[in-house]
Parts: structure tokens; C-alpha cells; sequence
């Protein structure tokens, strides 16, 4: 309990803060994304510029080297570790009350657990099982009616809102079955340290799926910075609304920025 | 008389409906023209130039232009809303067709269209997977208000809109500096020059 009780601290702290960058002191729900404050904009800046430097230094490279194994090995790990991610989508269907798909992600992780070698061969979509989208605690609270609050830039980890950190605390909170055995299970097979060798890997697995995209990104943009945060709430606000890519209905219903244009 | 009057009405009809692009086929046309490009074994600066042709024909530079500065246009004045469009239109085709040169021999479908209003259809497409990267869906905001000549005002790459990408970033060079348009010129042609 001891170990928790600084991140449920923290928890408390950047909830109060967001509630207080959205409102004013009283808790507003912010439903539209595109007014999401950089409350933190000069200390976001500073961390945006270590961890361009830490990618550079670190996990480009890093994510090159891994883009030189054979391709079975890439694509039994991205499997693997986007197995493992179910854990923490199954109790984000359900708390955003989707059973029917809680129940198909569920059989989707026993498939691949078994007859997909530890998650390591996608049988179930070779089987035909609908699309795998990703769910996290900071999904559920946005679907729930929170705010982003402020968008925040953390160490490491990269773009973020104080909502979206807050979920990924609920993971070392009990949310994340995966944590919960790796560092209270009493097995001899997992630990934190494999826990968190996990979680790096999942992070260079991502990035080197990305590299020429994010080179393309940079080269392109006037401010890198504000680039990488629009895309980055565009995404979340995509996911929250649960937009399956091209449902135009929900994808197209701002239109008063486009119509404007032409009364100028 | 009155037939004369119904003949020439119908005759002014058809000759509307044949001349009128329909969205999906202006971007379907456009999109082979692109691959065209990057599929020839040609120069990089090469590939970017022709991209360019494509990209002034085919896109609505100065609506994009407009809707990148957001409510900062309605402060500009004749003369400064002139120096912006030439700035942004450098830009423009600069970052655009750079962000296409990247892309090898691309196979896009178009699949669907859903008209929005009177002035937007989106058109759906699909990047085809490759062994390098997954399949691709690219949206297209089609300006219609002139049928007989549709231009393309946003791409929307898995959800993420391009010309608001853009319109947050020239938001927050302007907010950096106190609101100044000189400081979003400065970049601009910076940019354009590298």
C-alpha cells in the first residue's frame, strides 16, 4: 500500500489540477478537444525537447536495430505484446459497457494465448474476428464524460492530457491484470523488471513501425511541438468517440470552421 | 414555342450534368496522375517540381491558406492577406509535395463519397498495404461549390486532418509571439528557403 500511496497522490494531484485548469475550481466537462489547454507550455517544451533528444540518442536507433531482425520475429513480438494490451482493453469494454465486444477481445486472448503461442501468432484474426482496436483508462474516462484538462508532455512516455495520465495510473493501480501478476503474483516466471522489459519493448515496437513517418513529420513542420500535440488530441478525440476509421458521420460534424472560410 | 423553351432548358441541363467532375472521379484522376510521378524513374527535385503542377491544379491553395490562419485572417489587412497567400502557397507546395515525394509507386483506391453540404463531398480511399506498412485510410475534403471544377481542401490520413495539424501549429507560432503575423511570415519563408 505504502508503494501505491505516491501514485494515488499524484492521482489526486493532477486530477485537482485538471479540474482546476478546465473550470475555474469547479469541474467542467470539456467536450471540445480543440481547446485543450497547454497549461504547461514552457516545462511541456523543455520535456518535448529531452525526449526528442532521448530519441535520437536512444530509442531511434534503437527501434532501427529492431527493424533489422527478421520480420517473423518483429511480428511475433508486435502480436505479443498487442496480446497482452487485451488485458487492459477487456475491462475498458466493460466499464464503457460493451460486452459484446469485452466477450469477442476475450475469446480473441485465449485464442492467441493458446493456439497462437503466448500471443505471438494473431490466430484470431486469421480466423476472421472483427478488427482489434486498443482501449486504456483514459478512453473510459473521456467516453465517461471527463475532460482532457491540460495537455502535458511527460518524460520518457511523450504527449499526454492530465485525463489520459490519470488512466494510465489505474494501470499500476490494479487495472493492468498483466501488472498485478508480474509484481504481486507469486510466480517464478514473471517481475516488475520483466513487467517494464515489456513495456519498453512494446515502445520501440511502436516506434519502429514509425520512423520514416516521424522523420517526414519534423522535416515537414514549421512547429514540430504544436504538429505532434494536434495529431496527438486529433487521435485521442478519434478514440474516445470510438471512430472506426471513415465513419464520416462522426468523423465530419464540426463544419463551422470550413464554412467560414468562404463568408470572409 | 414552348417546346423551343423546354428544348433549350434540357439541352442547358445536360450540358450541366456532362460537365460537372464528380468528386471521387476528380480524385481517383488526380491520385494516378501522383502515382504516375512517383512511380518514374526520375530525380527526387524532379518528382517534387511535377508534384507541384499537380498540387496548384488540383488543390485549393488559398481556401487551405484561409483556413490555416484561422480568426487571424479577419485581422489582416488587404495588403498583408496578398503577402500571406504568396507565403503560404510557397509553403504549401514546399511541405506537400515533400510529404508525397517520400511515397514510392502508391496504389490508391477510392471506395466511397458522402456529400456534406453544398460546398464539401469526402471522398474515402485506401492506401493499399505493402510489405513496409499497413493498409492506409486517406479521406479527401473536396471543395464542390464550383462542380465544374472540384479542389481538394484537407487529406485525412486515419482520422487526422492535415490543414488542422497545420492551423494548430501557425496557431502556435502566432500565440508565441503575441499574435504578431510578422513572426508567421518569418517562418514561412524560412521554411519555403531550406
Amino acid at each position: 500500500m505504502l508503494k501505491k500511496l505516491p501514485i494515488i497522490l499524484i492521482s489526486i494531484f493532477l486530477l485537482t489540477l485538471d479540474a482546476n485548469a478546465g473550470s475555474d475550481g469547479e469541474l467542467k466537462i470539456e467536450k471540445d478537444p480543440k481547446k485543450v489547454k497547454d497549461c504547461f507550455k514552457n516545462l511541456n517544451r523543455a520535456t518535448f525537447a529531452f525526449n526528442q533528444s532521448l530519441d535520437k540518442a536512444v530509442i531511434k536507433p534503437l527501434a532501427e536495430s529492431y527493424r533489422s531482425l527478421p520480420d517473423p520475429i518483429q511480428k511475433g513480438t508486435h502480436n505479443f505484446v498487442t496480446n497482452l494490451s487485451s488485458l487492459v482493453t477487456i475491462p475498458n469494454n466493460i466499464l464503457q459497457g460493451d460486452i459484446k465486444l469485452a466477450i469477442i477481445n476475450t475469446a480473441r486472448l485465449a485464442v492467441n494465448s493458446t493456439v497462437g503461442i503466448l500471443g505471438t501468432i494473431d490466430v484470431a484474426n486469421q480466423m476472421g474476428f472483427p478488427k482489434y482496436e486498443k482501449e486504456d483508462y483514459g478512453q473510459t474516462l473521456g467516453a465517461w464524460g471527463v475532460g482532457p484538462g491540460c495537455y502535458v508532455v511527460l518524460p520518457v512516455l511523450g504527449p499526454s492530457t492530465l485525463r489520459d495520465t490519470t488512466g494510465s495510473f489505474m494501470n499500476v493501480l490494479g487495472g493492468d491484470p498483466y501488472y498485478n501478476a508480474s509484481v504481486h503474483g507469486n510466480n517464478e516466471y514473471l517481475s516488475e523488471g520483466f513487467y517494464m522489459a515489456t513495456k519498453a519493448v512494446e515502445g520501440i515496437d511502436f516506434r519502429s513501425n514509425n520512423i520514416e513517418s516521424f522523420d517526414n513529420l519534423e522535416i515537414n513542420s514549421i512547429d514540430f511541438y504544436a504538429s505532434v500535440k494536434s495529431l496527438y488530441l486529433q487521435d485521442r478525440e478519434n478514440k474516445i468517440s470510438n471512430v472506426r476509421k471513415g465513419n464520416i458521420e462522426i468523423l465530419y460534424k464540426n463544419e463551422e470552421d470550413w464554412e467560414e472560410i468562404d463568408n470572409n | 414555342m414552348k417546346k423551343f423553351f423546354l428544348i433549350l432548358i434540357f439541352l442547358n441541363f445536360n450540358f450541366i450534368h456532362v460537365f460537372s467532375v464528380e468528386p471521387d472521379v476528380f480524385v481517383q484522376s488526380t491520385v494516378n496522375r501522383a502515382s504516375e510521378i512517383l512511380a518514374k524513374d526520375i530525380s527526387q527535385e524532379d518528382k517534387i517540381n511535377k508534384l507541384k503542377v499537380i498540387a496548384k491544379e488540383t488543390v485549393d491553395i488559398q481556401g487551405v491558406g484561409f483556413y490555416s490562419l484561422g480568426s487571424a485572417r479577419k485581422n489582416l489587412s488587404e495588403e498583408e492577406k496578398i503577402r500571406y497567400l504568396q507565403l503560404f502557397e510557397d509553403y504549401f507546395l514546399k511541405s506537400f509535395s515533400s510529404r508525397l515525394s517520400e511515397y514510392t509507386n502508391p496504389e490508391i483506391d477510392v471506395i466511397s463519397k458522402k456529400v456534406l453540404s453544398e460546398n464539401y463531398t469526402i471522398v474515402n480511399s485506401i492506401l493499399k498495404e505493402t510489405s513496409e506498412r499497413p493498409e492506409v485510410k486517406i479521406d479527401w475534403r473536396i471543395y464542390t461549390k464550383n462542380q465544374d471544377n472540384p479542389l481538394i481542401r484537407d487529406l485525412i490520413i486515419e482520422g487526422l486532418s492535415l490543414a488542422r495539424t497545420q492551423k494548430e501549429e501557425f496557431a502556435s507560432i502566432l500565440n508565441s509571439n503575441n499574435g504578431n503575423i510578422e513572426s508567421l511570415f518569418k517562418t514561412l519563408k524560412e521554411f519555403s528557403s531550406k
